[in-house]
């Protein structure tokens, strides 16, 4: 029962286990495993397709209409190429490293609130089969915390498969991605902590229930700087353009996968586009209500015709399209980020802000719980704030003229 | 025979199911712990150390402390794990086996270890002895951070000092001069 009981915020799971249940669940597994495939299908062919629009070419056509299939014809193409395993690689942990990307990527959809009825204020269960549960495959009370845990987990995926291929480039690009994605944890890690205090909850389904109107959105309640620390930090965690230096293709051929072929090739490439999706859908998890409908003050937009429980996944997908977008948007639009240039912006930038706002935002609800002046709250936290940010300078200043004194270049 | 035997277990009030899991996980552990220590390859031993740790982890799910299993996770095997790789590949990103892995002193580990052994199973006898522990269920996470922000506030607030001590230590070092 104890295993059961932990994966039971679900109201599905409370009391005997039962068949209904039981198929219940695993129907929801079979329907996320093909979404979650099929999604990422639509989303290569997705950011084929508008990156072509933007740099006035016409993209994919050939397969299937506007070229939809085109991700199909290539992955029946990669499982008929031979799987090649370098001489001077280390042959398990070659073969190890795709799944190490591959399975976290997909285990972080599992967590994610994919839809519910909110209607008239509902809660976001639904009644199916004559249970009532919820549009998410588990909702455990560590809910947000698998999503980092998975993250870290995906790290090795990477590292491992740029050492085991044996050769330089790979070597460089999954150690400049280690570098990358361990400094951006931090800043992920802070601005979420800003979104799990005004949340009150780690669990996913919690934290969708308690933005229920526009002014509770997350991206609201913590006042917008968590959410755009949250999505830069994202985009370099994906190792996304312009956070892209693990696979710049002028100095490292591919990164740390170019020695693969065929289908682990495959698993990085679906890996890192599945990856894009599940993240996207954390972001509006955890800012933009999930799937919560945008209600301001009294008046709920509501799509009238549309049953309710269908309603939350359209108002889910329909955000989680923006964001896709938003991520295609950036990799047309934006150059890459210079080595030094990308760990300035993460330890020196984006560490501080999202630290300095989460102190604010913890001292705000704990003047608001004494009933003490928030003016005067807030006017001492923010010159605290400034004592340490000039601190912070003055360190930065002395370090540099230290390295200016021994003759360092940079 | 193995139903009767399964039925006096369980009316004694035993978790089957769980001490069944407990055993395989722990064969599990005790199997990558051997390879860490007997391994040729440096990569190869770290990779070990996170099956432990990973099994640590599934340990604490069994026992119901789902937090801690996923801090261990994300501490042990997202950051401590991934900086050894790290620090590993940055100055001897070898492939194959190494030679002189071996501490001159290897044998020494052997007592250690017993007497290791030997402390923490007496500990445990001396906790429980024939009691059988109750089936724990799984702790909220609100309970925990109000008993470590609350009573246990000056315990936390001190074993932060040993990060700070760490941090501090690891610029010294880093240091030029």
């Amino acid at each position: 029962m104890n295993v059961v009981a932990l994966l039971a915020a679900d109201p599905l799971l409370d009391g005997e286990l039962r068949w209904t249940p039981l198929l219940i669940v695993v129907l929801k597994v079979l329907v996320i495993f093909v979404l979650g495939l099929v999604g990422t299908m639509f989303m290569v062919w997705f950011e084929r397709k508008v990156v072509a629009g933007m740099q006035n070419r016409i993209g994919p056509n050939k397969a299937g209409p506007f070229g939809i299939l085109q991700t199909l014809a290539d992955g029946t193409k990669l499982f008929f190429k031979e799987i090649m395993n370098p001489a001077r690689s280390d042959p398990w942990v070659f073969r190890l490293a795709p799944f190490l990307a591959f399975v976290p990527a997909f285990l972080v959809w599992s967590v994610i609130p994919l839809g519910g009825d909110f209607t008239e204020g509902r809660d976001g269960t639904v009644t199916w089969f004559g249970q009532v549960t919820r549009v998410q495959l588990a909702d455990p009370p560590v809910g947000i915390l698998l999503v980092l845990a998975m993250s870290s987990i995906a790290v090795y995926g990477i590292m491992l498969a740029g050492w085991a291929s044996g050769s330089k480039y790979p070597l460089l690009g999954s150690v400049r991605a280690s570098a990358q994605m361990i400094s951006y944890e931090a800043a992920l890690g802070l601005s979420l902590a800003a979104v799990l205090l005004s949340a009150g909850t780690l669990s996913t389904a919690g934290i969708v229930a308690g933005q229920n109107s526009l002014s509770n959105w997350n991206l609201v309640a913590t006042g917008f700087v968590p959410f755009f620390v949250f999505l830069v930090a994202v985009t370099a965690e994906l190792n996304r353009p312009p956070f892209d230096l693990v696979e710049a293709e002028q100095e490292l051929v591919g990164g740390f996968h170019t020695e693969y072929s065929g289908i682990p090739f495959a698993l990085f490439y679906l890996a890192e586009f599945m990856n894009t999706i599940t993240m996207s859908a954390i972001v509006v998890t955890l800012f933009l209500g999930g799937p919560q409908p945008i209600t301001i003050g009294e008046t709920t937009l509501s799509i009238g015709f549309i049953p309710g429980a269908l309603e939350g996944t359209l108002w889910f997908v329909l955000k989680l399209l923006a964001f896709l977008y938003a991520f295609v948007w950036f990799r047309a639009t934006l150059p890459r980020l210079r080595y030094d240039q990308l760990m300035d912006l993460g330890w020196k930038f984006m560490i501080p802000i999202s630290l300095g706002w989460f102190l604010l935002l913890a001292a705000i609800r704990t003047g608001d719980a004494n009933q003490w002046n928030p003016v005067v709250v807030v006017v001492s936290s923010l010159v605290l704030l400034g004592l340490g940010y000039l601190l912070f300078v003055a360190a930065l200043r002395v370090s540099a003229r230290n390295r200016e004194r021994e003759g360092a270049m940079f | 025979m193995t139903v009767t035997v399964a039925a006096v277990l369980a009316a004694d009030g035993i978790n089957i199911a769980k001490n069944v899991g407990f055993g395989i996980i722990a064969f599990g552990m005790v199997f990558a712990a051997l390879c860490v220590v007997s391994t040729r390859n440096i990569v190869h031993a770290a990779l070990w150390l996170v099956v432990v740790l990973g099994g640590v982890a599934a340990q604490y799910i069994l026992a119901g402390a789902e937090f801690v299993a996923v801090s261990q996770v994300l501490v042990y095997i997202g950051a401590v794990m991934v900086l050894f790789l790290f620090g590993i590949m940055l100055t001897r990103a070898k492939i194959g086996s190494d030679e002189g892995m071996f501490n001159d002193g290897w044998a020494l580990g052997i007592p250690v270890a017993a007497l290791l052994f030997g402390l923490l199973g007496w500990v445990i006898i001396d906790y429980a002895g024939d009691d059988v522990i109750a089936n724990q269920t799984p702790t909220p996470t609100v309970m925990l951070s109000d008993a470590y922000l609350g009573p246990f506030l000056i315990p936390f607030l001190a074993l932060t000092f040993v990060l700070l001590a760490a941090a501090i230590g690891a610029i010294v070092i880093a240091r030029k001069d």
